[in-house]
């Protein structure tokens, strides 16, 4: 796994309160990890922080899944 | 109780009567405090009278970008934000039928758009804290009407719903969202009231005088304080039971 995934699962981890095993590739943040919308509000900004990276409203929006953020970061940083 | 020691808050509208005032109760508190407003002498002048740990950032509130900049100066300035107080307001009456979309748009702008700016700035920093007071400064006319302020009355009403909203959304952070809805206060602004309307307006007040801005202000730290925590989405009414609502 790279090193981005990580560091995002980290944050995702620390911040909803879930076990590491499940944060895989398609899991979704609101319906398989509990998170709710202001949760994933936050999750945004702290990989904003974490990554250095701006990510506007509409990109955030499409950030659904563990998969997608990895993705978006990737292609951003 | 009301200890603001170590905490840094923003007032708009620090250059007016009763902005001046809740800038001064929170400084008394111990906050560090952020000064906005247009005018800059006055502003200037609160800072010296204030000493230690006052900032002072000028605005124009109609200026969009001057408006979006302000949290990051606020934040440049003190560390942080954790109180935010919506209290800049103009008016510009006018008979229904008689006004114009400028005088309308410019009293929206000033008053909710710039208030729901100001909010959406400062949330990042206190979601991550954890912690956050916003008080906006509604108005008695928000709830009751005024004839001849249909844009102030409005604005004000509608600062109370986006205050309700954001209140529901924050919660769970820590962050507080409340109003306050003063009456007839004497300050620069009911100063332009003409002896009639006056007269007219302290006979609807039960306690037959117009309020004083430090009884705002004192309403204003409560709201901003750690004790009220448990309080918010909710609108302080302060008004000598002219209104009792």
């Amino acid at each position: 796994m790279s090193d981005i995934a990580d560091r995002v699962k980290k944050i995702v981890v620390e911040h909803l309160g879930v076990e590491e095993d499940k944060v895989v590739e398609n899991a979704s943040f609101i319906d398989d990890l509990g998170a709710d919308s202001l949760d994933t509000v936050e999750l945004v900004m702290a990989f904003e922080e974490e990554f250095g990276i701006e990510i506007p409203d509409d990109a955030a929006e499409t950030i659904q899944t563990f998969g997608d953020a990895t993705k978006f970061i990737k292609e951003a940083s | 109780m009301f200890n603001l020691k170590g905490k840094s808050a923003l007032v708009t509208g620090a250059s007016g009567g009763i902005g001046g005032e809740i800038a001064k109760i929170l400084h008394a508190q111990g906050a560090t405090v952020a000064l906005s407003g247009t005018r800059v002498e006055p502003l200037e002048a609160l800072a010296s009278e204030l000493g230690e740990r006052a900032h002072v950032l000028p605005c124009n509130l109609s200026d969009f970008e001057a408006v979006d900049a302000l949290p990051k100066q606020a934040v440049e300035a003190m560390g942080a934000v954790d109180i935010l107080v919506n209290n800049a307001g103009i008016t510009r009456d006018n008979l229904f039928m008689r006004m114009s979309d400028d005088e309308w748009q410019s009293v929206i702008d000033v008053n909710l758009t710039s208030t729901f700016k100001l909010c959406k700035g400062v949330l990042r920093g206190m979601m991550k804290a954890r912690w956050g007071r916003i008080v906006n400064i509604s108005s008695v006319v928000g709830a009751t009407g005024n004839p001849g302020q249909g844009n102030y009355a409005a604005s004000k009403a509608g600062m109370v719903g986006m205050s309700k909203s954001l209140a529901y959304e924050v919660a769970s952070r820590g962050i507080t969202v409340n109003c306050i809805a003063p009456g007839f206060i004497t300050t620069p602004m009911t100063e332009k009231l003409t002896d009639d309307q006056k007269s007219g307006i302290l006979g609807q007040i039960p306690a037959g005088r117009m309020g004083d801005a430090g009884e705002i202000a004192a309403a204003a730290l409560y709201l901003a304080s750690a004790e009220a925590g448990y309080t918010t989405g909710t609108t302080l009414h302060v008004n000598g039971g002219m209104a009792m609502i």
